[in-house]
């Protein structure tokens, strides 16, 4: 589904910030991606949701070489992949309802055809009370928890989560870790991005451990 | 803690999804309207459409009177018999309105009395002047019915072989004179016109450019979740078509104020030193039928071109990022 050949980025005239990546994500798969802060995960999930481009290596996403992607192909793809950011990146003027159905507003859906599926996910992520609520009145586990939805409710094929559990207690942690494995099962491709070692330990999954921009993954 | 993946299904509850539902019904905008500098751009929209409005009517005015300035000239050509010696200058009057009455599309031709002659030449030479001791013209006035019949240069040559001491004068270099004028407003019209839309296009790339970078983190989440540029540059030119129709709006309508204004100030001069000369001018001095559509068109094609102006911006714009 993905896969990383001999990739490499640096920025302007600056060192490699990442070197000579290779790996592959299987569909339906599920991992962890970790290392140290400034290791480049970041900047890997960055190159993994079309954000930046490689300055050497090849990258396939779904099949397709996104050195020979136009512009024009990039949101069909970027709508297969969900992305939760460290920082949320709610809109602040739109209510939690509206934030985590904006991918299907994007697609130019009716809103009569997403409203039941919107609703039923922010009870999942146990927001439903907070539905009309904008994010600056959210505390830091609920805009986590609204960030989830929003990458989930299209049902993505790959899930890129960046910190997802930074921001939340313990018991909560374990909560969305159990939502991410229960939408894996379901068949979606997982990768989290965490330093929080104790998250990893509850789950026997493969490990992708960068540092100093080298990659090394344990299966 | 068993979790549950709610099934994608649109048989879900009513009563939920209606409650739900009514958050969407009156959906937000995507792109907030108080991150833009609306205010400002429908000010600058405003002064632009009023300005242009106002040109559009001034120019009507003035084209509509040149268009009856040389139509009245058009309507008579003058037939000037000099006084010569040893002719009988009252019998070459009396031909020259015989022949040009024998001249196909004329509908009248008369000399002008001595009476009406002195009057014509009261400005100059004094009232109570005595003409006869004067070698001064006689003109025949002939009135044209039907233009397209009556040929100018047999006239003149019939005039010139018939009458003597005969010429005519149709008042073609008036007429060219005036219609080089009309035409030389309206062009400084469009041009006006042109520079003011051009301003106006100027104006809404800098505000779509500072609204774009007002709500970058907007369009970053908008790219994440897919959206197409298209969509993205939507959301930016349906705002900037209302500002467009309100801006438009109040500046066409202030224009058509204006010219009102100036329409009721002018009547209301009648009687007063000079009103004279400008009904002579501009006639009756009202706004032509043609020059309220013409606004009214100004204000939609402001209102689109402020749309697509953001479009093509916002567009441009995004293809930079890459």
């Amino acid at each position: 589904m993905i896969r990383f050949e001999n990739v490499g980025l640096r920025y302007g005239t600056g060192r490699e910030v990442l070197s000579d990546l290779t790996f592959s994500i299987a569909p339906h798969s599920f991992q962890f991606l970790t290392g140290p802060s400034g290791a480049g995960k970041t900047t890997l999930i960055r190159l993994l949701f079309l954000n930046l481009k490689p300055t050497r290596g090849l990258i396939s996403i779904f099949g397709k070489d996104t050195a020979l992607l136009r512009r024009a192909d990039m949101p069909a793809l970027r709508r297969r992949i969900g992305v939760v950011f460290q920082d949320f990146r709610l809109l602040d003027h739109l209510t939690t309802y509206e934030n985590v159905a904006l991918p299907y507003r994007v697609l130019g859906k009716d809103e009569a055809s997403y409203r039941a599926d919107v609703a039923d996910l922010l009870d999942w992520v146990g927001l439903g009370d907070r539905k009309h609520v904008y994010p600056p009145v959210l505390s830091g586990g609920e805009k986590q928890r609204a960030a989830i939805a929003r990458a989930l409710i299209t049902k993505p094929e790959f899930l890129l989560a960046d910190e997802p559990t930074g921001n939340v207690d313990p018991p909560l942690a374990r909560r969305l870790l159990r939502l991410f494995l229960e939408l894996n099962r379901l068949g979606t491709a997982v990768l989290i991005a965490t330093h929080d070692i104790g998250l990893m330990d509850q789950l026997d999954a493969r490990r992708m451990v960068i540092e100093g921009g080298h990659l090394e993954i344990y299966e | 803690m068993k979790t549950a993946v709610p099934k994608r299904t649109r048989t879900a509850a009513v009563p939920k999804a209606a409650r739900a539902g009514a958050d969407a019904a009156n959906a937000s905008p995507i792109v907030p309207p108080q991150a833009i500098a609306g205010r400002t751009l429908v000010l600058v929209i405003a002064i632009m459409t009023f300005l242009a409005g106002f040109t559009i009517a001034v120019v009507s005015v003035i084209d509509r009177a040149a268009d009856a300035w040389a139509s009245d000239i058009g309507r008579e050509v003058t037939i000037e018999v000099r006084p010569l010696d040893g002719v009988a200058i009252n019998d070459e009057v009396d031909k020259a309105v015989a022949l040009a009455q024998e001249f196909s599309g004329v509908g009248g031709a008369r000399g002008l009395s001595d009476a009406e002659t002195q009057r014509l030449l009261e400005p100059w030479l004094g009232p109570g002047t005595d003409l006869s001791a004067l070698p001064v013209p006689r003109l025949v006035v002939v009135s044209i019915d039907d233009a397209s019949s009556f040929d100018v240069k047999a006239l003149a040559d019939a005039v010139g072989r018939q009458i003597r001491g005969g010429s005519v004068d149709d008042h073609a270099l008036w007429v060219d004179r005036l219609s080089a004028m009309a035409s030389s407003m309206v062009f400084a019209g469009i041009g006006l016109m042109t520079l003011m839309l051009v301003a106006l296009v100027l104006s809404v790339v800098f505000a779509t450019r500072a609204a774009m970078a007002g709500n970058r983190d907007v369009i970053e989440v908008l790219h994440f979740c897919g959206a197409e540029d298209r969509f993205i540059a939507g959301q930016f030119q349906r705002r900037f078509l209302l500002f467009g129709v309100e801006g438009g709006t109040i500046g066409g309508a202030l224009a058509l104020l204006a010219m009102a204004i100036a329409a009721w100030a002018i009547g209301g001069s009648a009687g007063r030193p000079g009103a004279d000369q400008i009904e002579a001018l501009f006639g009756h001095f009202e706004l032509p039928g043609t020059a309220y559509g013409l606004v009214l068109a100004l204000v939609v094609a402001v209102a689109l071109l402020t749309a697509l102006t953001s479009r093509l911006a916002v567009r441009r714009s995004l293809s930079a990022l890459d």
